[in-house]
């Protein structure tokens, strides 16, 4: 089948912003609103089209085979390497445009209530098909160069939307913080690409992952610091991923970019731009997997680490927002833990499968999480948890469906969570036992910070509310209760046949064994959840009391924000850039300077000889004229 | 007639007609229409250009015609182009023509402004048809001279420090290139032949190895003067921060192109394998001004030194590449130095426009000013992410090619030199935030900037202009890369032996 129609997919968004940028102050907010939403819907729907059709005629007996559905040079550098602008269908891209465009449009219905008499309200969705065009343009890549491209194009989406309340200082320093913080991941990224191409000659993702293309079959062996080039690339690119996706020690920009508007939240820090770094490494998979499993080593690790760290900082924050940002860290966590932890093929490639399954799931029920979470702040005006109470008498809608997701994300059976997560912990179970107790800890912990918020927020002490909140309007309900059903839907999505790391289906059930104990630390922690959080009491102080010092340490995120703030600001500030700016004032341009007032005093030295004294004139003269006759004479 | 010479007689004619004008109200409107005009014609240009290579003339230049000036010493006027030069006159013109609309309020010798504005426009492209070297140091004299009136006249601050200052270290790089210039000139033919000028006739005969190597770091740092080359770059913050707003546009937009355009047309292309010998001392300096410049910019507080400082950076990475000596990076110094004179016009327009409304340059006594004059500061956010590399905008396509084709050698030492350069990236992303957050966004420091006016029509047709051509290079960059690179093949064919 013809899959051309795939560009418009493309360039709708872009159109939409184009549209909606130039003419932001002629249309009316809620027309602009409207336009955005219905060509989100457009697209949406051309993206179920192209993903039923792909998943349905695209099997065959060797597996999905990846489809070049429209191809154009863009820019030369050399014979081989060139910048192609492309669609690649594969199962993963076409995957990926499902939960792109699902989220983006419910964000996009969602806005329409929440942002609601906002200033900037076209401006917004300016922004928001800004960056679906963004993301869509990244998933679609054939090559890596294009997946730059537009992983700067998220990146600048991020800042703007991060920044939209751009009157607000903490607004802007979030925003510019998630652009540094991201940019310098992305130098990694932009040296990963280079010595990758170098050694390979393309940058082209199907010869990149081909088996008898050169990143595979003959991978470039130099070494450089004890490591082989390869594996020095694709860590470097893994460190763009990292950036995108907030791994530690990456992740500072994640939790201030709760800053932007919450849908915004929803859809870019939650379900999609966040979880590109995954999709990056899922893309050059079999390069990670078959040149250089060091660096998947590295990965599963990182990941592994990050989804502890996070979850515990989670238990100990007051904004449910940030709550739900670390617990986003820790979920991306499990997804590179899936990745680190898989082999390439067959049910080799379990890990590969769940950590797409994860994204899939994730992507659900975090926005799910994220704008049940806008719908309590739209209704109490806070982000605090401590202003929140009892509203599960105010709003039931939204305590329903927030309910639903936290019982998914602590992996409840039979909701999607509870399958995505058990194919990790098997994967990781397989490959790495001290990984698996590391992972299998951070679920009931996940469980506990869930519970601590769904109970703070519709249980424990009703506090005194100024207006009485009510619950939101339906553009906003509406998506909450699609994005439910979509989350306790997902996990039936038959990933092992569909997503695989070679294309190929294949078997794969429900491990009891490691299901159970799962679950199990998950009741768990949500009935120590309970325990502390149902009613009010005063056990959660005096345990924070008891464990003063950690709790304080948790609670400033063990101080590494401050940790970079004093590298960034007194190292670089200080200790380089105000030097060099002394040096290139006094010194390079001192000398310059010196220069010039040497000059000036030498002539000021001889212009005495200039004096306009007739007699000065005819004593020079004859001096000189004796002295050359002098000169003459003698020297002949 | 050749084509060329009306690149010449367009802004002559406009020159001549604004000094018979009596009234003073159309002398603008009568440089806006030279401009113009001169726009339309580098676009027609291009067109004839192109039908001339699709007709299979292959010759090197294009165009090309000579009448002899002074038969004794050989001198010509001798005129042609390649694709390059050919970029760069586009880029003169858009330059220039948005330079016009952002001085349309001058209102201090109006006359002799936009004559001077002119003639060192007039210089420039005269500098950039010109392949015999006499002629071309000519036209670059012609350039450089009106910069001290127009600093010296029209200027703000230290105004006569800063001319001068900027007059004499350009002078002093001329001086350098008089001695290089001369040098190639008496050893452009085997003894007993006919010295000559003309920048092709010297390639084909060759300059011995000794007198490139004597004469080469003459000709590449008088050049290198005008490209900002660290150290001698000190003209330009105090030159451009004291520059009124056109000039600092035309100066730092297109003068300082010439730097880089002649480093390689002269320099390199004559003296290929001295360049191969020497480079790795200028690599090092070219390194070093990429990095540096850009972490001079974080420290600045006026905005002009940071666009100042940031130029260096930039600048840097236009004299990097031309050193890396492949197809790939020099293609892409080419398209550093037109996306650089773009958006670097755009940001001193916008310098110019805000510092006519709020009276100051000092970013922290600035805040908040996308809240009342949007337009503007939305043209300076895009500025902005076209100076740190956005993809889209013209420097993604520049910085992406030099990269590349910078990485192409492997040895430790340009490893090294190109991981330091893409490491400005960052850098430059520090301190085009910073600006962005502290003079645009935030909260409104000053209450009476409510009454601030947004753009006028003039400044919206200089601003959109310039926006135009980084965008539509930024977002289609092949039809220009390969203008470049055309010529090229046969030009680095000497360097990478």
């Amino acid at each position: 089948m013809d899959y051309s129609f795939t560009l418009l997919i493309v360039l709708l968004p872009l159109a939409g912003f184009v549209l909606l940028g130039l003419f932001h102050d002629r249309l009316k907010p809620m027309v602009a609103g409207t336009l955005g939403t219905l060509n989100l819907l457009v697209i949406t729907l051309f993206s179920y089209y192209t993903a039923f059709h792909y998943f349905t005629q695209g099997n065959s007996e060797s597996g999905y085979t990846a489809i070049k559905a429209f191809n154009l040079l863009w820019l030369s550098f050399t014979e081989s390497l060139q910048i192609q602008l492309g669609i690649l269908l594969d199962p993963l891209s076409v995957m990926m445009l499902v939960v792109i465009t699902t989220v983006s449009l419910m964000v996009h219905i969602y806005s329409l209530g929440y942002m609601k008499g906002e200033k900037g309200f076209q401006r917004y969705y300016a922004f928001l098909s800004l960056f679906t065009f963004s993301m869509l343009g990244l998933v679609v890549a054939t090559n890596i160069f294009q997946m730059y491209i537009f992983w700067e194009l998220v990146g600048v989406s991020s800042y703007l939307l991060i920044g939209f309340y751009y009157e607000r200082p903490s607004a802007v320093a979030a925003s510019k913080k998630a652009f540094i913080v991201t940019r310098f991941a992305d130098l990694g990224f932009l040296l990963g690409i280079l010595l990758l191409s170098f050694y390979t000659n393309t940058f082209d993702f199907t010869t990149l992952t081909s088996m008898d293309g050169v990143a595979i079959s003959s991978p470039p062996a130099a070494l450089f610091l004890g490591m082989s080039v390869t594996t020095w690339a694709m860590l470097l690119i893994f460190m763009g991923g990292a950036g995108k996706s907030a791994m530690f020690p990456l992740h500072i920009w994640l939790p201030d970019a709760m800053e932007g508007p919450t849908p915004v939240s929803a859809l870019i820090h939650a379900a999609t731009m966040v979880v590109a770094g995954v999709y990056l490494v899922a893309r050059l998979f079999p390069v990670y997997a078959l040149s250089s499993p060091d660096s998947l080593e590295v990965i599963a690790y990182v990941g592994s680490f990050t989804s502890l760290f996070a979850a515990i900082i989670a238990c100990t924050q007051l904004d449910i927002k940030r709550v739900l940002a670390f617990s986003t860290l820790s979920q991306i966590g499990y997804m590179m833990v899936a990745l680190g932890v898989s082999g390439y093929g067959g049910e080799e490639g379990l890990g590969y499968m769940a950590a797409l399954f994860h994204l899939f799931t994730h992507a659900f029920f975090k926005a799910l999480l994220f704008l049940g979470a806008g719908s309590v702040i739209h209704a109490v005006h806070s982000n605090l948890m401590t202003d929140m109470g009892g509203l599960r008498k105010f709003m039931p809608i939204t305590h329903i469906t927030f309910l639903i997701a936290c019982l998914t994300i602590a992996g409840i059976p039979p909701l999607s969570g509870f399958f995505s997560k058990d194919e990790i912990l098997v994967a990781a179970y397989e490959h790495n036992k001290i990984i698996f107790v590391v992972q299998w800890l951070v679920a009931g912990i996940t469980a506990f910070y869930m519970f601590r918020l769904y109970f703070n927020i519709f249980w424990n002490r009703t506090p005194h509310f100024h207006h009485t909140p009510h619950e939101s309007p339906a553009l906003m309900t509406f998506p909450l209760i699609f994005l439910a059903i979509a989350s306790v839907l997902a996990g039936f999505v038959p990933f092992h046949a569909l997503v695989t790391s070679d294309g190929k289906a294949f078997h794969t059930e429900l491990h009891w064994m490691i299901a159970i104990p799962s679950v199990l630390i998950a009741v768990v922690g949500i009935g120590v959840a309970a325990w502390f959080y149902l009613k009010q009491n005063i056990l959660p102080e005096k345990v924070t009391h008891g464990v003063k010092g950690m709790y304080t340490l948790v609670y400033h995120k063990f101080y590494i924000d401050e940790l970079y703030l004093f590298l960034t600001h007194k190292v670089i500030f200080n200790f380089i850039s105000r030097p060099v700016a002394w040096f290139d004032r006094h010194i390079v341009d001192g000398t310059m300077n010196l220069i010039g007032d040497t000059t000036v005093y030498g002539s000021n030295l001889i212009k005495k000889m200039q004096s306009g004294h007739m007699q000065w004139y005819i004593w020079f003269f004859t001096s000189g004229v004796l002295l050359l006759a002098f000169l003459l004479l003698y020297l002949n | 007639m050749n084509p060329l010479l009306l690149l010449l007689f367009i802004p002559i004619l406009t020159m001549v007609g604004i000094v018979m004008v009596t009234d003073l109200k159309w002398v603008r409107v009568i440089s806006a229409i030279g401009m113009s005009a001169q726009l339309l014609f580098s676009f027609l240009l291009l067109y004839w250009f192109y039908q001339e290579r699709g007709a299979g003339n292959t010759d090197p230049m294009l165009f090309v015609s000579s009448t002899m000036w002074y038969e004794s010493f050989n001198i010509q006027w001798k005129f042609g182009i390649d694709g390059i030069s050919m970029a760069m006159i586009l880029l003169t013109s858009v330059v220039t023509f948005a330079g016009i609309f952002v001085s349309w309020q001058v209102d201090n010798l109006q006359k002799e402004f936009f004559i001077s504005l002119i003639l060192l426009a007039t210089g420039v492209y005269g500098f950039f048809i010109s392949i015999d070297l006499f002629t071309m140091f000519l036209f670059y004299e012609v350039a450089v001279i009106p910069m001290y009136l127009l600093i010296g006249i029209w200027g703000t601050g230290p105004k006569e420090y800063s001319a001068m200052k900027l007059t004499l270290m350009l002078m002093g790089g001329s001086a350098l290139l008089l001695v290089g210039m001369l040098g190639i000139y008496f050893n452009s033919a085997p003894a007993g032949g006919k010295l000559t000028f003309d920048l092709l006739e010297i390639k084909r005969v060759g300059i011995p190895l000794s007198a490139q190597l004597f004469f080469f770091p003459f000709t590449f740092i008088g050049f290198g003067v005008l490209g900002a080359l660290f150290p001698f770059h000190t003209w330009s913050p105090d030159g451009h921060a004291s520059a009124p707003t056109a000039v600092s546009m035309l100066h730092a937009g297109v003068l300082m192109k010439l730097g880089g355009y002649g480093a390689f047309r002269v320099a390199m292309y004559l003296m290929p394998e001295a360049a191969h010998e020497l480079a790795w001392i200028f690599i090092i300096l070219t390194s070093i001004s990429v990095v540096y410049g850009a972490f001079g910019a974080i420290w600045q507080k006026d905005l002009k030194y940071i666009n100042a400082y940031s130029s260096v950076s930039h600048c840097g990475l236009v004299l990097f590449a031309l050193l890396m000596m492949n197809e790939t990076a020099t293609t892409g110094a080419i398209l550093q130095m037109i996306s650089h004179g773009l958006m670097t016009a755009l940001f001193f327009a916008l310098i110019g426009m805000i510092y006519g409304r709020t009276h100051t340059r000092m970013i922290h006594e600035m805040g908040g000013l996308m809240k009342v004059i949007p337009f503007l500061s939305v043209l300076y956010v895009i500025a902005g992410l076209a100076s740190l590399g956005l993809p889209g905008l013209s420097g993604f396509v520049a910085e992406m090619t030099i990269f590349v084709g910078a990485f192409q050698h492997s040895d430790t030492f340009h490893r090294i030199a190109t991981i330091l350069a893409i490491s400005s990236i960052v850098i430059t992303a520090v301190y085009i935030l910073r600006v962005v957050g502290t003079l645009l966004l935030g909260p409104l420091k000053n209450d009476h900037y409510l009454q601030l006016q947004d753009a006028t029509w003039f400044e919206k047709v200089g601003g959109v202009t310039l926006v135009l051509a980084i965008a539509a290079i930024g977002m289609a960059p092949l039809w220009l890369s390969n203008l470049i690179r055309e010529p090229l093949m046969a030009i680095l064919q000497t360097l990478t032996n």
